[in-house]
């Protein structure tokens, strides 16, 4: 869990050192959620469930099992991005191998997939359970009304993760929604709402094992709703100087769940600080070498511009 | 073989692919308990159970939606949006999702999914039950449009559909449903998306219609051969994208003139691109300038008999422009 949150972070800072050297046009950073996404995307099983992410989701793909040698792929552009082939805008995640869903930028246009691949699992007999992740805009959309109001009534086994940041790009939840708790509207569909700390990874982690075990039991939905913070602006062509004070920033990042997770595992004699540096410097090592693999990769074909807006046959 | 018309065709041959196929699923407003509003699926609930017929919430973002999650999981979805009127909410689920699942995902996820709707006027459905919808879908790449006309292009073209790989917008123009008769084979068969058919041979003009408005052409190109001796060849477009161009120049090329007859607002409507297409390409072949009728640039037709007949083309007005242009 420790070092798939030290990967996506290194990959963060990667990504912005590479975005200033002109290597990268566009990122989004993760910073902040991966306390949250690390503990909520844990009890699922790499293949067997299904992962229906947003775009801030890197430690949910890495857990899917996305290399970050296939993310920085996509951060490039390059032929081999798993996701699209360097068509998409880096971090739309998606890989059909892994049961990852392939999704675009218009928020919550996810949701209701996300309660059609439940409903299609429950039909064909599988045991699988669906993770749908969203940040706290999404809500208002009227596609995750949709989309949780189905799940609800069929009782689908799907989970539903608000990453909520309180900001959507710079709107600040109170213009937002009229409530505090966007867990609050999951009685409306008939499901629990659940609030947890987003940084507190342990607690995500309980809370998603919780609604995982009653969504694959049969009993429905839940909805979790995990408060956290991002540390950078919503992408690098974002100034959140204009929408979010210094001070603020910076006294969310003392809440840092990287580094509360890390004081949890030595409290508990799990890890020491010389085994959470290790960590640190093994996964720099890694991603950084990663990184050049995937900038030598070669850029798509621009013939291939035509390619797979329709079926082109088995293998093609 | 058995005679039927459009609607029933449609209801056997859903009802056979279910049969056929327990992958195959149907869901919408209306569609389980009351067996739709045009009853095409009538008996479906009791006979495939509620896993398969499903009466969705009033959400038309949200039937199309969960059709995709279904196509991304191993079902056949045939989705219906009662009226195509009404599929608006759905615009974005259908552009943003339905035709770019494959294309952005590099030919990685595939949505074998069918979107049935009942469109075009004639049956007093006013602003809100009449509307045509297939220029603004045929504009999309990656997703397939159909409008079939007669039961067995209407059978056959739907088990093509459900068959298909890719999303295809099934159009079913619902004053034909039960106007329209015709003989269907009793057995599976299909008829191939992204084929025109000509429905009547001819020699002085070519007109190209689907929907409701290639009745009206076939109804004013046989008074015409009666009354006027002038032989119309009538092309029944059958799906708007892909467009079937080779089949229109072909018979265009013959007759040496053209007019598209479209129910539709004429101003970029489908008729605009079949108009264009015979323009760019057939140029040194036509005798004559092409011709287009097309519904008038209001929002859509009245409520009232007169407003509705204002709007709509008819036998008579195909006639007379047929006839215009036969003599040009």
């Amino acid at each position: 869990m420790y070092r798939t949150m030290v990967t996506a972070r290194l990959i963060d800072e990667a990504s912005f050192r590479l975005n200033r050297q002109g290597k990268a046009p566009f990122v989004v950073p993760v910073s902040g959620h991966e306390g949250c996404q690390v503990g909520t995307g844990w009890p699922l099983r790499p293949r067997q469930d299904i992962w229906v992410p947003y775009y801030r989701d890197v430690v949910i793909v890495l857990l899917a099992g996305m290399t970050p040698y296939e993310i920085f792929l996509g951060l490039f552009a390059k032929a081999d991005d798993p996701s699209s082939g360097g068509r998409q805008m880096p971090s739309h995640w998606g890989s059909r191998r892994l049961g990852i869903i392939s999704h675009s930028s218009p928020i919550a246009t996810q949701v209701p997939h996300a309660a059609g691949i439940a409903w299609a699992a429950r039909y064909r007999g599988e045991d699988a359970v669906v993770g749908c992740w969203f940040g706290e805009g999404a809500t208002s959309e009227g596609g995750w009304h949709e989309g949780m109001n189905f799940a609800g009534i069929h009782k689908l086994p799907v989970v539903f993760v608000c990453e909520n940041n309180r900001y959507a790009i710079s709107v600040a939840q109170p213009l937002q929604m009229a409530i505090e708790n966007v867990a609050d509207r999951a009685p409306g569909y008939g499901f629990p709402g659940v609030v947890v700390d987003g940084n507190d990874v342990l607690a995500c982690y309980a809370a998603m094992r919780t609604a995982v075990e009653r969504a694959r039991a049969g009993e429905g939905p839940t909805l979790i709703e995990a408060k956290t913070y991002r540390y950078f602006p919503h992408t690098s062509d974002d100034d959140d100087r204009s929408y979010r004070t210094r001070e603020e920033v910076e006294a969310a990042k003392h809440d840092d769940s990287i580094a509360r997770f890390a004081e949890t595992l030595k409290d508990r004699g799990v890890m020491d600080a010389a085994a959470i540096d290790a960590v640190w410097a093994e996964t720099k090592a890694d991603v950084d070498g990663q990184i050049d693999q995937a900038w030598n990769a070669a850029d798509p074909e621009p013939s291939s511009l035509e390619r797979h807006v329709y079926f082109e046959g088995d293998g093609a | 073989v058995t005679e039927k018309n459009v609607v029933t065709a449609i209801h056997d041959t859903l009802h056979a692919e279910m049969v056929a196929d327990d992958r195959v699923v149907v869901l919408g407003e209306d569609i389980a308990t009351r067996g739709g509003v045009f009853r095409v699926t009538q008996g479906f609930l009791d006979e495939f159970g509620e896993q398969r017929v499903i009466d969705t919430p009033l959400a038309e973002g949200g039937i199309v939606g969960i059709a995709v999650g279904m196509a991304l999981h191993g079902l056949l979805p045939v989705a219906e949006i009662e009226f195509a009127d009404f599929i608006h909410p759905a615009y974005d689920q259908m552009v943003s999702e339905v035709s770019r699942m494959r294309y952005r995902s590099n030919g990685d996820f595939g949505l074998p999914m069918v979107v049935r709707a009942p469109w075009g006027g004639g049956v007093h459905g006013a602003l809100y039950h009449s509307q045509s919808i297939e220029a603004t879908y045929g504009h999309i790449p990656g997703i397939k449009v159909v409008v079939p006309g007669t039961p067995y292009d209407a059978s056959g073209m739907l088990r093509a559909a459900i068959k298909d790989p890719d999303p295809v917008l099934f159009l079913e123009h619902k004053r034909t449903y039960r106007l329209i008769k015709g003989d269907v084979p009793d057995e599976p068969f299909e008829v191939p998306i992204g084929k025109a058919d000509v429905k009547r041979e001819g020699d002085d003009l070519t007109a190209i219609a689907y929907g409701l408005a290639l009745h009206l052409c076939l109804e004013a190109a046989a008074r015409l051969e009666e009354e006027e001796g002038i032989s119309v060849e009538v092309v029944d477009v059958r799906t708007i994208s892909p467009l079937d161009k080779q089949t229109i120049l072909a018979s265009v090329v013959k007759t040496g003139k053209a007019l598209v007859v479209y129910e539709d607002n004429r101003t970029y409507g489908a008729g605009a691109e079949i108009a264009a297409t015979i323009a760019e390409e057939a140029l040194f072949d036509l005798d004559a300038p092409v011709a287009r009728m097309g519904g008038p640039d209001v929002p859509a037709m009245g409520f009232a008999t007169s407003l509705e007949h204002a709007f709509m083309p008819n036998a008579d007005t195909v006639a007379d422009r047929m006839l215009e242009l036969a003599r040009f």
